[in-house]
């Protein structure tokens, strides 16, 4: 697997008295953190990209391909949410199968792909659990095996590790950036901590009211020359 | 909300309090056709009331059967003075009471087929059970019951439910005269046809004027309502070779009403034109007294039975709580 | 007993001593007659009685499926469609058919698809023949259908917008198709949902009255509760009707003792949150099945309300306004709903007060006293017994001891009252909490109790809810056939009995006429409620 390219042109979207506009392009297998105040249309802008949403107009490119049209199911894309990504009746390997079969119809390579996933992040031996029991940041674990056997070249994270504890968020972290490693995917990520970011992001799409106001290097955002409006988000 | 909660006490407690009058009053249990707006009810009380001096107090139960059972269950401390609208059939089970007192009138005005003599019930009006088929829904009668019971499956009937109803205990004897031992049998082939079973016989009418059913257990009289008031002789009772069974509607005195001297007068006024008069055309039966004018022609266009069907009063009293349960065990199958 | 200086709590113990006598009266009234004359009673255990308990469950049995397997695709297609074009509008509708009174569904049901009805002509050719109408069995059905289908639909759907946001976006995500994502997400939550909406209308069935009444009512189409009204009403047979009452109350609590171990809400309607945005992840074919099937819910709902309109407009309105005998009956109808939903109002304030007094002074700490738990739940037992049952248990008790019939307004008013209790406190009970939550200590400091602290604290902050249970337990009581069926005669007639009467006589065109008022005027009452509710 290898990253895809994502490009938003001129994407508006509406909702209410809500209008959003964005513009971005995301190069092949690079890390963006998204960032921005509460309400400001960061998970709109994930659920644009993933086809939850429907634009009013612009077109979202995914290596150069028009996707607009496209079902959520058919982009190259995978999601992990931040809570509710585990159907509590299905045990782990189950509920990672789903990104391999919707109807949960494996074949033997199905299985052992899926018992390399969950070995990959640290789940082995757990298979046959069911997601209430397991902590927090392994049932995050399940969603992420779940994304790698989906095997898109595209990652959207929506504040996936926002309710867990600090030490916990960062093994997160560094496991995320040991399977982009791997598998060098595009990864975007709606986050609110700017240690999430700068532990992981190469890029900073900063969201303000409906627009990317900035998107920069990670370096470049969290140094003075960062625009003002960031500074404030971020507090420094 | 104090103040609208108070005056609704207020006016609660008046409606409670409401049976408290002073006037000399006669309370008459009877069924509910005959007091509604379009019964003899209100003719009979206005006329009575203007010749008494006194109140008249109808306490209306869904029909005949009812009435009995309710003055059954009163006993001794019902407030009725008069029950009007038993019939022949239950007047051995009547008596049997003890509730009621003789009458001590004279019956000379009286008048129905066969005669009549009894020092307890007095008769006010007679008719003949009949089908009633309604001519647009099919148009050829059917000759006999026996001919109606193995008639077209589409054709449906409404009853009255013989616990309630003198025509729907009407019935039930009607077959039993007819049939004999078989009625059982009868009642199974006739059971599919029936629409549904009414408590009491105006339900059953209206079902049948309403388009709902196109046959409906009536009397031989019936047609002269729709030909007198509606001008209309789309609903005809259909004569049966074996012949009707014959119903007299009496009224009585209770032992609490003896001691009423009203309840005399009322039976005795009963016998006369006053009341007479009202019966052909609002309780759409024959007159059983004294009338101060010619029935309507209509009449005359009702069915003559040939044989006049009926069984006694000591008869059905032995017989007819095993052939209600016999009716209901196959109705309810 | 130092709680018992408390007001509040003498309250709510002359409160729960009124729901005592009345629901104790009755069984003494049972109880008394099976115990003077238990040959009859047990003489009354015929094939009969057989046979009608066997319809009593089989109707039900047949209404509950009849409304739930419909209900699991409707509610799931308006869960798929958060989108649907007046969406909410139909919920609303769907909301609908518990304010009106069976009886004038009854009337609308006949005018659709009776034999003279609107669909005669056309059910009659598709039949082959003429159409015979829909009395027995069939009209039962379709009755009981019409009020617990859109009761199911709006419970299923409230389990169904339990499903996270985030789990329907998942399945778009992934690709499920209609199958599998019924079987992964909906069924899940369904199937936890399912016995408790179906046993919910399975105990509904069982105690329906008025629909039986009016739309079966023959020997082969009477159930329990029809049969009891006949023993009483027609054969004066108390013996009879102590059989059967404890049948029907044999059956009732059973049903309700599985419905609490399901832990099932009885007193039911949920308050359907606002559907969150969530993609529709329907395809188009099943979009199209989706739209057609809420559609014909949506037809088979409104037409009997459409029914009523339309024949309640043809009957002679103005001649119909100036009948006294509807005067009359309007007047007895309002007096006594108002009476039965103040009183109704007062017993459950006084439950609730009481209560919430007692949780207080043991600052929710430790067990709660019998009192206390008497106090949360005792309203709740009415729910076994229905208004038939309690009406024929003092029916019979009334009878040894003087005129059964003047005492209508009172039994009307009292058992109407009680009935609409556990929906009452339902509305009053969580505001108060609240409030004297907040309240309690300020009061204590500042010396504001009695009357005062009713008047100037706790009054206003549960207003809202208090009308809102007064408007429901007003139409609740307005609707009643089953108590005035029992005790109704010339001398007191409510509007439900009138139009029964009506039905019953040559006025089909005025029956058709007071439908119409009465169902307005319940559906007004309901609206208000809803509203009042919605601002609380």
């Amino acid at each position: 697997m290898s990253g895809a390219s994502v490009e938003l042109a001129s994407l508006t979207f509406s909702y209410g008295e809500t209008r959003m506009e964005f513009d971005l392009k995301v190069p092949v297998s690079s890390v963006i953190a998204i960032m921005g105040p509460s309400g400001s249309g960061k998970s709109t802008l994930l659920n644009l990209i993933a086809g939850f949403e429907t634009p009013q107009s612009g077109a979202v490119l995914i290596d150069g391909r028009d996707v607009s049209a496209d079902r959520p199911a058919q982009r190259p894309i995978s999601m992990v949410f931040q809570e509710n990504n585990l159907f509590s009746h299905l045990n782990v390997e189950d509920n990672v199968g789903l990104g391999r079969s919707p109807s949960l119809r494996l074949t033997q390579k199905d299985r052992q792909d899926i018992a390399d996933a969950l070995a990959h992040t640290g789940l082995a031996g757990k298979e046959h659990r069911l997601p209430a029991e397991l902590s927090g940041g392994e049932r995050q674990r399940v969603a992420l095996s779940r994304a790698l056997v989906r095997d898109r070249p595209v990652l959207l994270l929506d504040e996936p590790f926002a309710s867990l504890g600090p030490a916990l968020r960062r093994e997160m972290l560094s496991l995320v950036r040991q399977l982009h490693f791997d598998h060098d995917m595009t990864i975007l990520m709606v986050t609110h901590h700017t240690d999430d970011a700068q532990l992981l992001a190469d890029k900073i799409a900063f969201v303000d009211d409906g627009r990317i106001a900035a998107f920069e290097d990670t370096t470049t955002m969290f140094s003075p020359s960062a625009p003002d409006a960031f500074r404030a988000y971020i507090g420094s | 909300m104090p103040r609208p909660v108070l005056a609704a006490l207020t006016l609660a407690a008046a409606l409670v309090a409401l049976p408290a009058a002073a006037q000399e009053k006669l309370t008459i249990y009877t069924y509910e056709s005959f007091t509604s707006e379009w019964g003899p009810g209100p003719a009979v009380k206005k006329n009575f009331e203007d010749v008494c001096a006194c109140e008249v107090d109808f306490v209306a139960v869904a029909d005949g059967v009812a009435l009995l059972n309710r003055l059954r269950l009163e006993g001794a401390r019902t407030s009725a003075d008069i029950v009007l609208g038993l019939d022949t059939n239950l007047t051995h089970e009547a008596k049997e009471t003890g509730l009621f007192a003789p009458h001590g009138i004279s019956l000379e005005k009286v008048n129905i087929p066969g005669g009549w003599s009894d020092d307890v019930f007095v008769p006010f009006d007679y008719g003949y059970f009949a089908i009633i088929q309604d001519t647009e829904a099919f148009s050829t009668p059917y000759k006999s019951l026996k001919a109606l019971v193995n008639g077209y499956p589409e054709q449906r009937l409404v009853i009255q439910d013989p616990r309630t109803s003198t025509p729907g205990l009407g019935l039930l004897l009607w077959v039993k005269a007819v049939y004999g031992d078989d009625a059982a049998e009868a009642w199974e082939r006739l059971s599919s046809r029936i629409l549904t079973v009414t408590p009491g016989w105006s339900e059953a009418y209206s079902l049948f004027t309403s388009g709902e059913a196109s046959m409906v257990l009536s009397y031989t009289t019936s047609p002269a309502y729709h030909e007198i008031a509606e001008g209309s002789t789309r609903y005809k009772a259909m004569a049966f070779e074996e012949g009707h069974y014959l119903q007299v509607e009496v009224a009585a005195a209770t032992i609490k009403g003896a001691e009423n001297p009203l309840t005399a007068q009322f039976l005795e006024f009963m016998t006369g034109p006053g009341f007479q008069n009202a019966i052909p055309e609002t309780n759409w039966m024959f007159p059983a007294g004294e009338t101060s004018k010619p029935l309507n022609p209509a009449f005359d266009h009702a069915v003559k039975p040939g044989t006049k069907l009926s069984f006694s009063a000591d008869e059905v009293a032995a017989n007819r709580d095993a052939w209600v349960k016999e009716w209901l065990e196959i109705m309810s199958r | 007993m130092g709680q018992l200086s408390d007001r509040r709590v003498l309250a709510g113990l002359a409160g729960l001593t009124a729901v005592g006598l009345l629901i104790g009266g009755a069984f003494a009234g049972l109880i008394s007659q099976a115990v003077t004359e238990w040959s009859g009673a047990v003489s009354a255990l015929d094939p009969y009685l057989f046979r009608i308990t066997r319809f009593t469950l089989w109707q039900a049995l047949l209404s509950t499926l009849l409304s739930v397997a419909p209900a699991i695709l409707i509610a799931r297609a308006l869960a798929r469609h958060p989108d649907f074009p007046g969406r909410s509008i139909i919920l609303r509708l769907f909301a609908l058919p518990l304010a009106l009174p069976a009886i004038v569904a009854a009337l609308g049901i006949l005018a659709l698809l009776g034999r003279a009805g609107i669909f005669a002509d056309l059910l009659g050719w598709l039949n082959g023949g003429q159409w015979q109408g829909i009395y027995g069995l069939s009209g039962i059905l379709v009755a009981h259908v019409f009020f617990n289908l859109p009761l199911a639909t709006r419970l299923l759907l409230h389990a169904l917008e339990t499903v996270p946001g985030d789990q329907w976006r998942l399945a778009a995500q992934l690709g499920m198709g209609p199958a599998t994502s019924f079987r992964l997400i909906e069924w899940p939550v369904l199937r936890a949902a399912l016995p408790g909406v179906a046993g919910l209308i399975f105990m509904l069935c069982i105690t329906s009255f008025t629909i039986v009444l009016t739309l079966g009512g023959g020997p082969r189409a009477t159930t329990l509760e029809v049969a009891i009204y006949q023993a009483l009403r027609f054969d004066f047979d108390p013996a009879r009707a102590v059989t059967l009452t404890i049948i029907q109350i044999a059956l009732t609590v059973m049903v309700v003792t599985l419905l609490i171990r399901l832990g099932t809400d009885m007193v039911g309607d949920p308050n359907l949150p606002v559907s969150r945005r969530r993609p529709s992840i329907a395809s188009r074919r099943e979009t199209i099945f989706n739209f057609a099937l809420i559609l014909s819910a949506l037809l088979f709902v409104a037409a009997p309300f459409v029914a009523i309109i339309v024949s309640g407009l043809q009957a002679d309105l103005s001649r119909l306004a100036s009948d006294p005998a509807l005067h009359r009956a309007t007047l007895t109808s309002l007096l006594l709903a108002i009476i039965s939903a103040g009183l109704s109002i007062l017993l459950s304030l006084s439950l609730t007060v009481a209560r919430s007094a007692l949780e207080l002074k043991r600052r929710g700490q430790g067990h709660p006293s019998i009192l206390e738990r008497l106090l949360d739940t005792g309203a709740g037992f009415v729910l076994v017994v229905p208004p038939v049952v309690v009406g024929a248990g003092w029916f019979i008790l009334l009878l040894h001891s003087g005129n059964v019939f003047v005492m209508a307004p009172i039994m009307v008013i009292t058992v109407n009252a009680v009935m609409a209790m556990p929906f009452a406190i339902r509305a009053i009970r969580p505001a108060w909490d609240g409030a004297s939550k907040r309240h309690e200590k300020l009061c204590a400091s500042l010396g504001i109790t009695g009357f005062n602290r009713l008047r100037l604290i706790d009054w206003p902050s549960i207003r809202r809810p208090a009308l809102t249970a007064f408007a429901f337990a007003m139409a609740l009581s307005l609707g009643d056939l089953g108590v005035i069926a029992l005790f109704g005669s010339d001398a007191v007639k409510t509007l439900p009995y009138l139009l029964f009467e009506r039905m019953g006589s040559y006025r089909t065109a005025d029956a058709a006429g007071i439908a119409l008022f009465l169902g307005i005027v319940c559906l007004a009452l309901m609206m208000l409620a809803d509203r009042t509710r919605r601002n609380a």
